[in-house]
Parts: structure tokens; sequence; C-alpha cells
């Protein structure tokens, strides 16, 4: 099958879509001369000229002029340009986009999707490398996509822009250079549904977005060492497949939740909740998890990598939730 | 013949040679590869920073943005402590906590540069406000791109501003372009200034790459601002050199472009008029470049052989009582 990088995934997935539907445009700020700063829209300039606008630089009337347009009929994709901006447009999402419908007892639509780059690990300081997507959680009213892959992207921002609701997606901006297998002939993965990215038997490791990858290569040295973990990229976080989390923890007993944003407060602590909650019985051990300290992204590399969770961190606690059995 | 004093002129050219040589070193160090992150430039708008912060007072305020290395340098930051951060150094201003985007000195009143555009307005109304009650007679200066002034937070801090009379000078620097976007795509107007009418305040425009226009436009709007008659609006026109980071592809614009406004860019236009009114010889000017290159490759020295902060260094500072 061909290879194609997150970026070119991310923009092909608009392509077909733009194609189908007149209605879905494109929204943000320096788009169109570089085809978005991580390439991510590269060819849909020449291809839909009139359907990609570069706004000023007003984050608030942006999202604004997103939430307005999908009320009236159209569907819009808005760029955040980096998910640190998000926290400039809390009332218009939140308030606004993720409550109106509820608000207004049922009666409009909000086909609006907030497409954001998070994460860090570029040295890119305080300011742009957080990532926010637990906030969106915990608020209700959205949809909150975190792929980790070429095809996940592809398949995950079609339905996204197909969906009748508010739907925040997120991009590792580490990813956007990353290659995978992506079929030609057309696809779409439902919004909600988790992958196991690599089956096992011993340790359950639920993850997203760019720590997939470090699980990934922690899974593989713990295999040396004849300890089996099973992958589950849950791809959506809300709703999230608790079905799929369920399988497999009924079949390994140890959970690790590992996410690069952090650890106090998010994903990962409403994930244990349920998870003992609803399947106490199944658990061998206590939950660990993985996820940032609780401090601002620092700029220095070595700081930055003290504070961001990687493969390391992600081994060591598989074997802590193994000990602790 | 000028107006000005020789003293004030070679002050004046001073603070531009010294950001320049700051900026081309930091350039240079990039490209080798030695420099972690993003870094912006300020080469072509050094006129601004130094024609302002010529009237400023260390205990005045200054507030930055992503390309502040020029405002810093402009109110007597130390070469070494800038570098060193921009390695991430753990003897760099934020101990390699912020990087090129984020230096802050505040004991020369550099409250800090800014990775959020237009992050600092709201602030420097604060500031503004601090000192009205503080009953100083400092002021603030918060510098701001073009596009800065298309964000809510501009609009909403110089209405406050304006309405308390607060002693703010908001030094728009007009290089045409925010990022890849060109100014006359997403600005209303024509400059930034034109705005000032809306919010009842001065609005000046200048132009940016002359530098001598510079200090008399914003000399008179500090002591305005210090005399407690209220906030200026200044619109600076220039145009950023380089790319809007190092390493910008810079689709959006030709070579044939740049070029033309190279042979506008303040330095050489204002040895020009050094020559002419005698302030400085060529002797001068050589001496002042070899005076701020050999205090760059000090600084460099001074980064390379420091030490990076220790992981754990990384937990430290979020509070000044942590609790624990
Ligand atoms: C709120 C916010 N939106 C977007 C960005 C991304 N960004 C960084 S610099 C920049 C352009 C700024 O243009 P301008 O204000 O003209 O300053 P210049 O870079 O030209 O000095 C943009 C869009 C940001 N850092 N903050
Ligand atoms: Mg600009």
């Amino acid at each position: 099958m061909r290879e194609i990088t997150v970026a070119q995934a991310t923009a092909e997935a608009l392509m077909e879509e733009m194609s189908k539907d007149p209605t879905i445009f494109i929204i943000g700020e320096d788009l169109t001369a570089h085809g978005g700063i991580f390439g991510q829209f590269v060819g849909i300039p020449e291809k839909f000229p009139d359907r990609i606008l570069d706004t000023p630089i007003s984050e608030t009337a942006i999202v604004g002029a997103g939430v307005g347009a999908a009320l009236t009929g159209m569907r819009p994709l808005v760029d955040l340009h980096f998910a640190d901006f998000i926290t400039i447009t809390m009332d218009e999402i939140v308030s606004q986009a993720a409550t109106m419908r509820y608000m207004f007892g049922g009666q409009s639509k909000m086909p609006l999707v907030i497409w954001a780059p998070d994460g860090a690990g570029l040295s890119a300081g305080p300011h742009h490398s957080k990532s926010f997507e637990s906030w969106f959680m915990h608020a209700p009213g959205m949809k909150v996509v975190v792929p980790s892959t070429p095809y996940d992207v592809k398949g995950l921002l079609k339905s996204a822009l197909r969906d009748d609701d508010l739907v925040l997606f997120f991009q590792h901006k580490k990813l956007f250079k990353f290659k995978g297998p992506v079929p030609e002939e057309e696809y779409i993965i439902p919004l909600k549904k988790a992958d196991v990215k690599r089956e096992g038997s011993d340790v359950t490791v639920v993850t997203y977005s760019m720590m997939v990858h470090h699980t990934l290569s922690a899974a593989k040295r713990l295999e040396k060492e004849g300890i089996s973990v099973e992958v589950i990229d849950l791809r959506t976080i809300w709703p999230f497949d608790f079905d799929a989390v369920a399988e497999s923890v009924k079949k390994t007993g140890h959970v690790v939740i590992a996410h690069e944003s952090w650890k106090v407060g998010g994903v990962g602590a409403e994930l244990a909740s349920q998870i003992q909650e609803k399947l106490f019985d199944y658990l061998d051990a206590p939950i660990v998890r993985v996820g940032a300290e609780h401090v601002p992204i620092p700029f220095s590399p070595p700081l930055e990598k003290r504070v961001i969770p990687d493969d390391e961190d992600v081994y060591r606690a598989v074997k802590k939730v193994l000990e602790e059995a | 013949m000028s107006d000005i004093d020789k003293s004030t002129a070679i002050k004046l050219y001073r603070t531009m040679v010294r950001i320049r040589v700051f900026e081309t070193v930091t350039e240079k160090l990039f490209l080798e590869g030695k420099l972690p992150g993003f870094v912006h430039l300020y080469i072509g708008e050094e006129a601004i920073a130094a024609g302002v912060s010529a009237s400023l007072r260390r205990d005045d305020y200054i507030l930055s943005t992503h390309r502040g290395h020029g405002h810093t340098l402009a109110k007597g930051g130390d070469m070494k402590k800038m570098m060193a951060e921009n390695y991430g150094k753990v003897t760099g201003y934020c101990k390699g906590k912020g990087g090129s985007m984020h230096i802050a000195d505040f004991s020369i009143g550099m409250l800090g540069a800014n990775g959020v555009v237009g992050g600092q307005f709201p602030i420097s109304v604060g500031a503004g406000l601090s000192i009205k009650m503080r009953k100083t007679d400092q002021v603030v200066v918060a510098y701001f791109g073009d596009g800065a002034a298309n964000r809510g937070t501009f609009h909403e801090a110089l209405n406050m501003a304006s309405i308390w009379k607060l002693p703010i000078i908001f030094v728009n620097e007009d290089n045409q372009y925010a990022s890849t976007t060109r100014k006359v795509r997403t600005l209303s107007v024509e400059h930034v200034a034109q705005r000032a009418c809306a919010y009842n305040v001065p609005g000046i425009r200048c132009d940016g790459n002359d530098v001598i226009a510079v200090y008399k436009a914003a000399k008179e709007a500090i002591e305005r601002a210090r005399r407690g008659e209220g906030p200026t609006l200044m619109s600076c026109q220039t145009y950023r050199l380089k790319g809007h980071f190092i390493g910008d592809p810079e689709k959006y614009r030709t070579h044939e472009e740049v070029e033309e406004f190279w042979k506008k860019e303040p330095i050489g236009r204002f040895e020009k008029i050094a020559f002419e009114n005698g302030w400085l010889t060529e002797d001068e000017k050589k001496a002042i470049w070899e005076e701020y290159q050999k205090e760059a490759e000090e600084a460099v020295k001074f980064a390379e052989e420091s030490p990076y902060p220790d992981p754990e260094e990384a937990l430290k500072d979020v509070f000044v009582n942590p609790l624990e």
C-alpha cells in the first residue's frame, strides 16, 4: 500500500470531502501561502481558492465566525494555528458552540470542526507546546478526536467533517511528517471507535496521539523481556470506546493509561475512574497513569524532556503495574 | 543639518548596531544547529526599539513580542543572559525555561516577551494602572506588530487606557506582514494609527526605518504620558528583512521585494546622515561595530561554556510558595 504523511492525509481528507460537499470551507491564519504552517492543506488553495480563507489574527472572531456559519448551513473547519491559542476562544467553543443545541432545546446543529496542532517536543516553549484535550472532555457538548497515524487522521477527519456536532480535532505537531500506509480507495473511520494497535495479554496500555508511538516502542522492548502489551489507541477521547477498553482489561487485568498532556486532571483520571467503577473485579493491580509533570512546558531540551513523557515512562509504568499485582 | 545632538545620534546608532550584531550572530548560530526551537529576528526593524528606548528610563516598563530581542537589548538587556537563554542554558534570563520567544528582565522593567500575539496589550493596561495608583511618573511601552492590531485585546486595551488616561505608548511595528500574510489583506485601515480616533487617543504615523523620526515621535509621546496626559498610539512603518522565523520558506514574497527594502534599511540610512552631519567618522563606525561584535562573541562563549539546566529544574518556579 502507498505511504503518505499525516499532513498529506489531512489534506486528502479535506479535498475529498470538499469535492462532495460545497458547504465545507476552511478558515484560519496563514493557510494559503504555504498550505498551512505544517503543510496540512497543501493543494487546497489551488483547488478550492474560494473555500480556504486567510484571516486576521483574531481568534475570537475566527471561531465565532465558524459557529455562526455552522448555524446557518455551512460546515466550517476552523484552523487554530496552535492548540495553545484555543484558550482565547473558550467562550465561543464552550459556552456558545458546545451549549447551543442543548440550550435551544435541540433546534440547532453545530457541524463545526475546530482543528488544532498540539503537543510538545520541539522546544517551542511554554506558549506553543500545550495539549488541552482533557478540558473539552470535561465540559459537555464536544466530540474530541486525537489521532495518531495518517490512516486514522484521514478516516476520522472525514467523519468529523460529516458529523452534525461540534468536533475538536487535535493533531500532534511532531507527527505531521510521520508516514504510514493509506489506501487509495475511499474509507471512513467512525468517531468513537478505538483501535487495537498491538495485541497483547499481560498489560493493557490505553493511549492516543503521540503516546501511541512511544507506547509501541516500549511494547517492543517489553516483549524482549517476555511481557506482552496490548496497545489501545482510543483515537476519540469523548465519547470514548469503553467497550474496547473493557474487553482488553478483562483479558489482561493490568492497566496503564498514557498521554502527553498533564497527568493531573487529565484524560487518564476520567478513564481510570470509569475503569475502576465498572471493572474493579477484573483489576489485578492499581491503574498506573503516565502524563506530563504539573508545570508549563519549558523550552530547553533537557527540561522539556523531563516534563513530557516518552517510551521510557511507559516502559516503567508497565513494569510498575506488574510489580504491584 | 538635523536638529538632534551628536550624543543622542550616537546613542541611537549604537543601539541599532548592537541589535543588528546580536541578531546576525543569532541567525548564524541557529543555522549551524546550535539553538533549539524557533527564532524570530528583528533585522531591519532596529530603528524602532532604538528610537523609543532612547527616551525611556531604567524604571519604565516595556512589554515585548515573539520578535523581542531588539526590545530587550534597547532597554539595556544583557547579551550574555540573552544568548544563554537562546541556547536553553541555565545561565540564561529564564534559566532556559522560556527561550528566545520569552526573554524577560524585571530588573530593567522588561516585563517579558510574549509568544501569544496580542497577549501584551491587556497586561500593559495593568502596568499603566499600577503606575497611576502608585503615583509615579513611570511609563509603559507595549510593542506590537501589524498583525497583533487585529486581536480583540488591542481594542479592549486601547479603550481602557484611554478612559483612564494611562501612561502607555502603544508602539506598532508595521513590518507589512504577519507571518505569511500581507498586511493589506487583513488590516481594515492603511496603517494602525488610523485606529486612534476610535479610542480618542493621539495617533502618530512615522517612518520606522528613520531612527530620528521614531526618536522624536516617541519622545513626545513618552513625555506626554509622564505628564499624566494619557496614552498614544504610534505606528512605525518598517519591513521585516528576514523570514518570519529562521527557516521560513517565504513563498509569500519575492527576493526582489526584499532586496528593495534592504536599500532602505535603517542602519545604513542613518550612517549616511551621520557622516553628513559629522556625528560619525569611518573609524568610529568601525570601532562601534567591532565593540558589539566582541560583546556578541563573548556572549556566545559564555552561553556555550554554560551548562544546561539540571532536569529537576523543570519542576521549580511554578509557585512562590508551593505549599509542599
Ligand atoms: C494569538 C496568536 N495567534 C497566532 C499566533 C501565531 N503567530 C505568531 S507570530 C504571528 C504573526 C504576527 O504578526 P505581527 O503581529 O505583524 O508581528 P511580526 O511577526 O510581523 O513582528 C502569528 C500569526 C500567535 N503566536 N498568537
Ligand atoms: Mg508584522
